[in-house]
């Protein structure tokens, strides 16, 4: 229980060094080891629940189990790997003037602030700190998307303030519902722990929780981009700084969808039907399709990976309401693969619109004959994410729809149809950016693609074969989700 | 169950709930920012009253934390912050002309009716007076999000982002008594976070439209132009 | 038989008092109102000393002027006499508030305000005809408001009775009704309409361009404006205890002792001192609004009136 609570501490300690000392010089390679430590703790933790199974603290206030476990050390991973690439990264923005002292401060201090409020998403146990630990992600990021202050900016980081909080009122409300359901059966104090209440799921009002569900879906599916809630996802993460569109993507999207599927796995209990999965799948298939068929008309290229992830988030929506092991597997599969080439790409997108001086895909051109270790990366990058064999995306997706074919094999084209037209809207303006002629002043910078190797080769890893512990430990998250293991 | 059949508690509690829906309404057809303000200030102090009658007729200590937080928070604060706003910015004298007031009206009362339709199932497990109560709070989030919609100013959306809170916070004290403390305290913290970001907001939108007026962000499209 | 006749004579008294207290009412108002506003304040009794100067002086009628013009302020004075027979002022259940209902009131009222504006029109002056135009416009927003609030209580207490729905009020002891809040603010708000008080009329002023209720009587004079004013006088009155007994009915005789009558005289003349009392501090605080926001007003007023139904069919209803 300690790594946990080491994990909530060491963010909340770093922010409030960097809101104090963040603008010196070295400050981006200490925030590499502040989340570098954290990911430590992270594996210490996960070592802990593997060897012990459930952990719940004292109070009952934490609960980590194999499900939430996996995504804490994805947390800290991609995390650790972005703090990686913010550090030359930013130093590059403070160089040419885009930013000052005061404004490195406040991205450093709510960086640490945003991996608190992830790290306690995910830890805890009680479903109204949940909503709190939330709409804090919101708070802390809503001042970096416009970290920049240009009019762009500021409209992206209002329509994300403003959408994101009236959304996730939607999931109080749920919650609040929740809570009047479980009030019901037992002790005021104790009704909102999410371990007592799956105990006693049975025993929760049906009629209540159907409703709850249709609320916490909404609020938190604005959190996930879900269509139509999307809207402001893709302008949050073209106008804000680049490492933070690779930890909103990577991660705030993972972790909305967490908190669904654990009040999915509430309602399940209460209603003992599919209303939920079958709410779910609909609301996926729908981002999923709409999404593909929308990155075919970007402009922008920060803005053409988050429609993308959009699409991605809709699949994982989609395989967890299909809801049985295989899908839920596959879910879990995918999220992971997910995070690591979403950020990976978007680390690689943050140096080539560096290189380019310009996020307008029309302008970047001639990567490979400029800088080839950033050409080869969004290239490779971006044949993960449209789900290419060996990568890992391409099993995940692959997993999906065997068990689309299994369960509504009506559905399978639609899916098929969906990543084609993915693909399609992806390559058309990749290829250009990659190959192409190189323009007149275009010259290499500094650049530093570690974290897009380690995160590529994971994924090319996980295509090719699934280590043992870990196929280990997402068969045990899957058992706790759907009730049953695949393998 | 008639209402003279009700203890006084739930009786006040049902005078609460239509006198905070009619602030909604008020609000929602209200052109002039100071007013506006006021009004909200009014559902907060409502919603005070209700908060600490909850705890007195319930002997429930921690409801009158709460109470002292909510009148602290949405009465004094708030409102302050942001009637302070608009003065600095000049905007006081300004009124609003609002578009399609009479269908933003219409518009309101038929989700007043579409919450009560969402919710009927609870009646079934539950006694009249809850429906009510969460159906009320359901409709004053639904109108201080139609609030957002018909207004064009961003302090105005900012009172339609906190009576949503509003609303929330009602469901919570009249339907399960209050939330435990720690999630309450967490809510608060939230909300006044997000009031501090939304002051910050202000000035940086005026510093780059030099207006409030949140029509004029439209340079972002879901498809580029 | 006896009884009958006490109950009748009991009647009559109620309605002199009504037609006896109502200058009394407007005194005070005034009264109220001066002090609020820093000016030297007139005499209580000063309205009946100038309905008495009109009665005596000679009235004096425009040439062109028909017999309506003639008949009106009786027509009218009478209407509102036997409208006010219809509320109950110190007791309930009396025979003659038992043999006429709500809607007969309103009828009554709607007679009298017919006649008034005829007799505007009647002479031809332009004042007279935009007055009576107005009237008619406000009164036609006010009433569906007025009756939209009124048939909350009625529906609450199963009748549509003045006397009988006071009588239920009462004997139901305190409850709180969410849906009686909105009955009450949307009575207000149709009652500071329809007595012409501010801010939708002004009663101090010939002067304006925006006047309603003055423009259609302009052309009065002598013992005819004494009757019409004397009439308008009561209509406030009618209203001030309309919503003083449906709402806060306690202290209404409902037995017919001396006793309980006393009581009952005292009490609603306690709370209609209160009530006027509220009217003058709104009146000096609220400026007039432009004519074509009445209907905004009046809007609101029915809005709340049919909250106040919704409220009750909603919140109350059993089920």
């Amino acid at each position: 229980m300690i790594a946990a609570y080491l994990v909530l501490l060491i963010p909340l300690v770093g922010i409030v060094y960097f809101a104090l000392a963040g603008h010196k010089t070295d400050t981006g390679k200490l925030n590499v080891w502040f989340n570098g430590i954290c990911l430590l703790a992270t594996i210490w933790l996960a070592i802990n629940v593997l060897n012990q199974g459930t952990i719940i603290s004292s109070g009952k206030a934490f609960l980590i189990d194999p499900f939430n476990v996996y995504l804490i050390v994805l947390t800290a991973f991609v995390g650790f790997t972005t703090s990686i690439f913010s550090s030359p990264y930013m130093e590059h923005e403070k160089e040419i003037g885009k930013l000052s002292d005061k404004r490195l401060k406040l991205y450093y201090s709510m960086f640490q602030g945003f991996m608190l409020a992830m790290y306690l998403v995910l830890t805890s146990n009680n479903m109204g700190i949940m909503w709190v630990a939330m709409e804090g992600a919101t708070l802390a990021t809503v001042l970096l998307v416009s970290l920049y202050r240009t009019p762009e900016s500021i409209e992206a980081a209002w329509k994300y303030f403003i959408l994101c909080g009236v959304g996730i009122a939607q999931a109080l409300f749920g919650t609040i519902l929740l809570y009047y359901a479980a009030v019901q059966i037992g002790d005021g104090e104790n009704a909102l722990l999410w371990s007592v209440l799956y105990e006693n799921a049975d025993k929760l009002n049906p009629e209540i929780l159907e409703i709850a569900f249709v609320f916490l879906l909404i609020g938190y599916g604005t959190k996930i981009g879900l269509v139509p809630l999307h809207n402001w996802l893709p302008d949050a993460h073209s106008e804000g700084p680049t490492p933070m569109s690779a930890v909103l993507s990577g991660l705030l999207l993972n972790d909305a969808l967490y908190a669904v599927v654990r009040n999915k796995m509430l309602v399940d209990g209460a209603t003992q039907s599919n209303m939920a999965g079958y709410l779910m799948m609909g609301f996926g298939l729908l981002s999923f399709l709409v999404a593909a068929v929308l990155l075919h008309r970007q402009k922008d290229i920060k803005r053409l990976f988050s429609y993308s992830s959009i699409e991605h988030m809709g699949l994982m929506t989609f395989a967890f309401g299909i809801g049985g092991p295989l899908a839920t597997f596959a879910a879990l599969l995918h999220m992971t693969v997910h995070s690591l080439t979403k950020s990976a790409i978007f680390v690689t997108v943050g140096h080539a619109a560096q290189l380019a001086g310009t996020q307008r895909m029309d302008q970047i051109r001639g990567l490979i004959k400029t800088q080839p270790k950033i050409g080869w990366g969004l290239l490779i990058g971006t044949i993960s994410i449209a789900g290419f064999p060996p990568f890992g995306v391409f099993t995940s997706e692959f997993l999906v729809l065997l068990a689309t074919m299994h369960s509504y094999p009506w559905l399978a084209p639609l899916l098929l149809l969906g990543i084609g037209i993915a693909f399609a809207g992806l390559f058309r303006h990749i290829q250009p950016m990659v190959y192409g002629d190189k323009p007149e002043a275009q010259k290499p910078i500094k650049a530093n693609l570690w974290p897009v190797t380690i995160h590529l080769a994971l994924v090319l890893w996980l295509g090719l074969a699934i280590p043992g512990f870990l196929a280990h430990w997402f068969s045990q998250a899957t058992l706790l989700i759907s009730g049953s293991t695949p393998l | 169950m008639n209402i003279e059949q009700l203890d006084f508690y739930t009786q006040a509690i049902l005078s609460m709930a239509a006198l905070v829906g009619l602030t909604s309404f008020l609000m929602l057809g209200q052109g002039r920012l100071l007013r506006l303000i006021f009004v909200f200030a009014m559902q907060g102090f409502l919603l005070t009253l209700t908060t600490a009658l909850a705890a007195y007729s319930l002997n429930n200590h921690h409801l009158y934390i709460s109470a002292v937080l909510t009148l602290v928070l949405k009465v004094v604060f708030i409102p302050w912050m942001l009637r302070r706003q608009v003065i600095q910015m000049n905007m006081h004298r300004d009124i609003e002309a609002l578009k399609n007031n009479t269908a933003v009206m219409l518009g309101g009362a038929s989700l007043m009716v579409f919450s009560y339709y969402v919710l009927h199932p609870i009646v079934q497990s539950s006694s009249v007076v809850m429906l009510n109560a969460l159906a009320v709070s359901l409709s004053v989030m639904l109108l201080g999000m139609l609030l957002m919609i018909s207004h064009r100013q961003a302090i105005a959306h900012v009172v339609g982002f906190m009576s949503i809170e509003n609303g929330l916070f009602f469901a919570a004290i009249v339907a399960t008594n209050g939330m435990p403390m720690v999630v309450e305290l967490g809510v608060a913290f939230d909300v006044l976070v997000a009031a501090v970001l939304f002051g910050i907001f202000f000035l940086h939108i005026r510093t780059s439209i030099d207006s409030l007026d949140v029509d004029l962000l439209n340079k972002l499209h879901e498809v580029d132009k | 038989m006896g009884d009958q006749l006490m109950n009748w004579l009991i009647a009559v008294l109620q309605t002199t008092l009504f037609v006896v207290l109502a200058p009394l009412l407007a005194g005070w108002l005034k009264w109220c109102k001066c002090h609020l506003q820093n000016r030297k304040a007139p005499s209580l009794f000063q309205p009946y000393r100038d309905l008495l100067k009109l009665t005596n002086k000679q009235p004096v009628v425009a040439e062109q002027a028909s017999w309506i013009f003639m008949i009106a302020p009786y027509i009218i004075f009478s209407a509102t006499v036997l409208a006010a027979t219809v509320v109950p002022l110190i007791a309930v259940n009396l025979p003659t508030s038992a043999s006429a209902d709500v809607i007969v009131m309103v009828g009554f009222f709607a007679f009298a305000r017919f006649f008034l504006a005829l007799a505007g029109l009647d002479i031809g002056t332009a004042f007279g005809g935009m007055g009576s135009s107005r009237e008619m416009t406000i009164s036609s927003l006010a009433e569906p408001a007025m009756l939209m609030a009124i048939f909350t209580l009625t529906m609450t207490a199963s009748t549509t009775n003045l006397s009988f729905a006071i009588a239920h009020v009462l004997n139901e002891g305190l409850v709180l009704r969410p849906s009686f809040v909105f009955a009450l603010a949307a009575l207000v708000l149709v009652a500071i309409a329809e007595t012409g008080r501010i801010p939708v009329d002004n009663p101090a002023t010939h002067l304006e361009l925006t006047m309603i209720h003055e423009a259609m009587i302009l052309e009065y004079s002598g013992r005819h404006l004494a009757l019409i004013e004397w009439a308008s006088q009561l209509k406030l009155m009618l209203y001030g205890v309309l919503i003083a007994n449906i709402f806060l009915p306690w202290g209404i005789a409902e037995t017919f002792g001396v006793q309980a009558l006393g009581y009952g005289l005292l009490a609603i003349m306690g709370k209609l001192a209160l009530l006027a009392i509220f009217l003058a501090i709104a009146e000096t605080l609220v400026a007039k609004m432009r004519l074509f926001r009445v209907q905004e007003y009046l809007s609101f007023a029915y809005l709340l009136g049919l909250l106040g139904m919704l409220s009750h069919i909603i919140l109350e209803a059993s089920r």
